[in-house]
């Protein structure tokens, strides 16, 4: 039995200990925010916080997060007002808004680590998240805005 | 021949468009009661408008009716439905936007409701060929400003004042003589029971008076859900007891199962069950090409499993498609004349006169839609009833394809429309829905199909690959005498009938025989090519290979002439006029040309436009370059400067695209920006990276490692957009397609400009590094 907290939520699983987390969360756990987009590690869909790290979890198993916190895109803040989903909002960031929860996952992280990122480091950090609707100059702006305050 | 000039009409509606009269004075029984009255083509009100539109050909055409698509509640919230299916464009919003404008709702207190999938009731579903806005503009604003008058009587009828007296102004009907307000949520029962007015007789708003349409400051309604993980796509759907599914294909289009093991697959933990999936010969439209499928408690399982099966192919008549031989094949059919198509003066004989002639070859391979969001859908089949959930652009054709391939009426199958991860033409393609009702039929239960990316890049509706070769001859003053344009693709038309050769109407239409330039000698060309592999729509379609090929031409006789590339280009557009090219049945995007005319004047001024705003003829650091390119794509007129920097080694970076669109009258000008920037980004991944290939029948690529995409870090610096503010009665014109074609010919002039490197073959990999 694997125990994992989500959200604040202790869940335990019984199953395959190599299921990626991302089909925990989605399917077995029925947090969907979180997204599949290549199940390999290259688009970022399926980004998660742990430890305060952005962390794909299409490639990373339950077994890996054992006794660990995992934070999904819901449980990024309460009413959905952490700063970085508040300047994706006054910004107008998403298109069809598929890779956005991994998009702005990554943003929280990349802002937990470096609050005031450079416009080449926000390009660098958020090089992992593929948008195939190109939404990237206004994450740009976006993560720039909840830098300097929303 | 296999020409079909509607490909909508491949769907098979042959029980057509219902056309019934409107009832004038019909009682209505509740606002939001459905059966209405439907319109085979939308009903103009001549003093509001002066253009028709292609909207009543199209499949079911288009339903007028305010008990279809508004109702109003006792607390005022008006609820709005939206018929159409939301992959980025903003059309979940901009359509119900419209409505709200002209019946004076506040446009807080919408609700937008997604409209299932069902024609006859909604009138064209079909999300493509950037259509939306232009089509309803007007049906939106005459039922909002039907559902206002119902309001307005009401309210008149409850004061016992005429209702010429009444005006409903933000979400209240007022009296002003006596200062009396009812709101719209106090009006709603009475208002249900008012008569749907004429609509011949509809007064609608003075645009002059207008809050919403035009100004662009409307976030989309799914925003906040977006940004906290509770919007839904396909695969977010749950339903009690559902099974997840994941599907092996043949790697090889016309291919067929010989046999399979199940036997690792059922080691997997949390696999139930190994099945197979019916699959249709190849073309067969959208059918699935079926396989085997696992079947598991979740969708990871079902993944490793389906990786586990041990498969035996037969690869039939595709086995030896193989992208670099198919290429010489395109190339020597591009030097050989071909079906001529548009002919002007005599080409042939201009170009042996001609004092210059340069010969252009494009070359654009086959790429790969890959929306975010891979296909999915869940579906559950019960009995002679099928409910699916599903990211279909085609809502309409989805429930009438899962009826006839589970043999059971229309009327038995629901289908959801959920929001889409991205479309880009790939969803207008059921084939993973089928797959889901197939499968829920078989095992009784509901059932998701998941397909990975790798499926999605194996088993698509790919872009067409096309060789587009053009021969301009010069006279001695370096005017342009001559036009050869040989275009030689494999169909979208193949994908529906077998033995097709030529392209369609619909493809020739885009940028080959519509050609722009004053030029006395012209011929358009299409030699023959059969497909080996599924052929499909891609966001801008067969402009995209055109628009680089004419484009980049416009380039090279710059280059050739020494001349300003902005100037060569004016001048082969030539005087401001109407273009009418000698091609029977000129396909117009589906639009009567009277509305949607080839206006060079139009064209000229995007151009003039971009120009202006981006600063054509700049000063550019050393190492980067401009460059410029015009396209008429669905009725819109776009022009785009591309400014790159090239480094020593060859790395290439755009600092700077400058965009200007004229799409007619607009309505949310905030997703145009959006929408435009994403072109750019998508124009700039055809450019840079984007090719599929095949070997032994088989894509080579397989996810995006191999199949890449722009990311943040190669991405544009800044992308400006551009809006040309339409004219009273400009028809308004498409936006999520016709930002594409320019990018890609737009930056390889602006490369040439920066390095002298003309590049003709895409993508430009590592064509800068020699
Ligand atoms: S799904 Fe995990 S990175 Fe793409
Ligand atoms: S918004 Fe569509 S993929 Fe990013």
């Amino acid at each position: 039995m694997i125990k994992v907290k989500i959200n604040g939520q202790e869940q335990s699983w019984d199953g395959d200990p190599d299921l990626p987390l991302l089909w925990f969360l989605r399917d077995e756990a029925g947090l969907t925010g979180t997204k599949f987009g290549c199940g390999q590690a290259l688009c970022g869909a399926c980004t998660v916080i742990i430890d305060k790290q952005a962390v794909r979890a299409c490639i990373t198993s339950v077994n890996d997060v054992a006794g660990r916190e995992v934070t999904t895109i819901e449980g990024l803040h309460p009413s959905g007002d952490h700063p970085v989903q508040k300047a994706w909002r006054q910004v107008n960031v998403p298109q069809c808004g598929f890779c956005q929860a991994g998009q702005i996952m990554q943003a929280a992280a990349l802002l937990m680590d470096n609050p005031k990122p450079s416009h080449d480091q926000i390009r660098e950090a958020m090089a992992g998240n593929i948008c195939r609707c190109g939404c990237y100059q206004r994450i740009e702006n976006a993560v720039h805005l909840a830098s300097t305050g929303v | 021949m296999n020409f079909i000039d509607n490909p909508r009409k491949l769907r098979g509606f042959e029980k057509h468009i219902r056309v019934e009269k409107v009832s004038r004075r019909s009682i209505l029984k509740g606002l939001g009661v459905t059966g209405g009255f439907v319109l085979a083509a939308p009903v103009m009100s001549r003093q509001a408008l002066a253009y028709e539109t292609g909207a009543g050909k199209m499949p079911h055409g288009v339903v007028i009716d305010p008990r279809v698509f508004v109702s109003v509640a006792p607390d005022g919230i008006v609820t709005i439905v939206g018929h159409r299916s939301e992959m980025g464009t903003g059309v979940r919003t901009s359509l119900p936007l419209i409505v709200a404008e002209e019946m004076e709702a506040d446009w807080s207190k919408v609700k937008v409701q997604q409209a299932h999938g069902d024609e006859v009731k909604f009138g064209n579903q079909d999300t493509d060929g950037s259509r939306s806005t232009r089509h309803y503009l007007i049906p939106m604003r005459q039922i909002g400003a039907s559902a206002r008058t119902m309001l307005e009587q009401a309210a008149a009828k409850r004061w016992k004042v005429p209702a010429t007296e009444v005006k409903a102004v933000n979400h209240e009907v007022v009296h002003s003589a006596s200062g009396r307000k009812l709101g719209f949520g106090e009006l709603a029962a009475d208002a249900a029971k008012e008569s749907v007015p004429a609509i011949e007789g509809l007064k609608l708003k003075d645009p002059r008076d207008f809050r919403y349409l035009g100004k662009g400051q409307i976030g989309i309604v799914d925003l906040h859900d977006i940004t906290t993980g509770k919007a839904r796509y396909g695969a977010d759907v749950r339903l009690p007891g559902m099974k997840y599914a994941a599907i092996a294909r043949p790697p090889v289009t016309g291919g067929k199962l010989v046999k399979f093991e199940p036997d690792e697959a059922l080691k997997v933990p949390g696999v139930e069950k190994v099945m197979q999936v019916q699959g249709w010969p190849w073309p067969s439209k959208f059918q699935p090409l079926g396989g085997v499928a696992v079947i598991a408690r979740n969708t990871g399982a079902a993944i490793k499993g389906r990786d586990a099966l041990k498969l035996t192919w037969d690869d039939g008549p595709n086995g030896k498609y193989e992208s670099a031989a198919y290429r010489k094949e395109l190339e020597e059919a591009s030097r050989k004349p071909g079906l001529v198509l548009r002919q002007e003066g005599d080409a042939d004989a201009a170009l042996k006169g001609a004092d210059k002639v340069i010969v252009g070859e494009y070359y654009i391979p086959h790429l790969a839609h890959v929306s975010m969001e891979p296909p999915v859908a869940v579906a559950d089949v019960k009995g002679d009833k099928a409910e699916i959930w599903a990211p279909v652009q085609s809502p309409g054709g989805t429930r009438e394809d899962v009826a006839k391939t589970l043999g059971i009426p229309e009327a038995n199958v629901t289908v959801n429309v959920t929001l889409l991860g991205g479309g880009f033409g790939r969803k207008s393609k059921c084939d993973f829905a089928l797959e889901a009702a197939l499968l829920s039929k078989e095992l009784g239960a509901p059932v998701k199909v998941q397909w990975t990316r790798e499926d999605d890049i194996h088993n698509g509706f790919l872009h067409t690959v096309s060789v587009e070769r053009i021969e301009a001859g010069l006279d001695k003053s370096g005017k342009v005498v001559a036009w050869r344009h040989r275009s030689v693709a494999p169909s979208i038309a193949s994908t529906f009938a077998a033995g097709t050769v030529h392209q369609a109407p619909f493809e020739i239409g885009m940028g080959l025989v519509d050609m722009p330039f004053e030029i006395a000698n012209i011929s358009c060309e299409n030699p023959e090519a059969a497909a080996h592999t599924r052929i499909g729509w891609f966001r801008s379609v067969s402009n995209i290979p055109r628009a680089f090929a004419v484009q980049s031409m416009v380039g090279e006789i710059a280059q050739a002439t020494g001349r300003d590339q902005k100037e060569t280009l004016l001048a082969l557009i030539g005087s401001p006029r109407i273009v009418k090219p000698a091609v029977k049945d000129l396909w117009n995007y589906g639009e009567p040309f009277d509305s949607y005319p080839i206006d060079t004047a139009r064209l000229r001024k995007v151009v003039e436009l971009v120009a202006e705003k981006g600063e054509w003829g700049r000063q550019v650091p050393k190492g980067h370059g401009l460059g410029i390119a015009v396209h008429r794509s669905f009725v819109s007129y776009i022009a785009t400067i591309v400014e790159v920097a090239v480094d020593e080694k060859g790395k290439l970076t755009v600092p700077r695209v400058d965009t200007a669109i004229d799409c007619g009258t607009y309505v949310n000008p905030e997703r145009i920006a959006s929408q435009i920037e994403g072109a750019a980004i998508m124009g700039l991944s055809i450019a840079k990276y984007g090719e599929i290939t095949f070997k032994d029948g088989k894509v080579q690529q397989k996810n995006f490692d191999d199949f890449q995409v722009v990311r943040m870090d190669d991405s544009p610096v800044v992308t400006n957009v551009y809006i040309v503010p339409p004219g009273p009665d400009t028809p308004p014109s498409g936006v999520g397609e016709p930002g594409v074609p320019p990018l890609a010919p737009a930056l390889i002039n602006a490369i040439f400009a920066a390095t002298g490197k003309r590049i003709r073959s895409l993508p430009i990999g590592k064509q800068l590094e020699a």
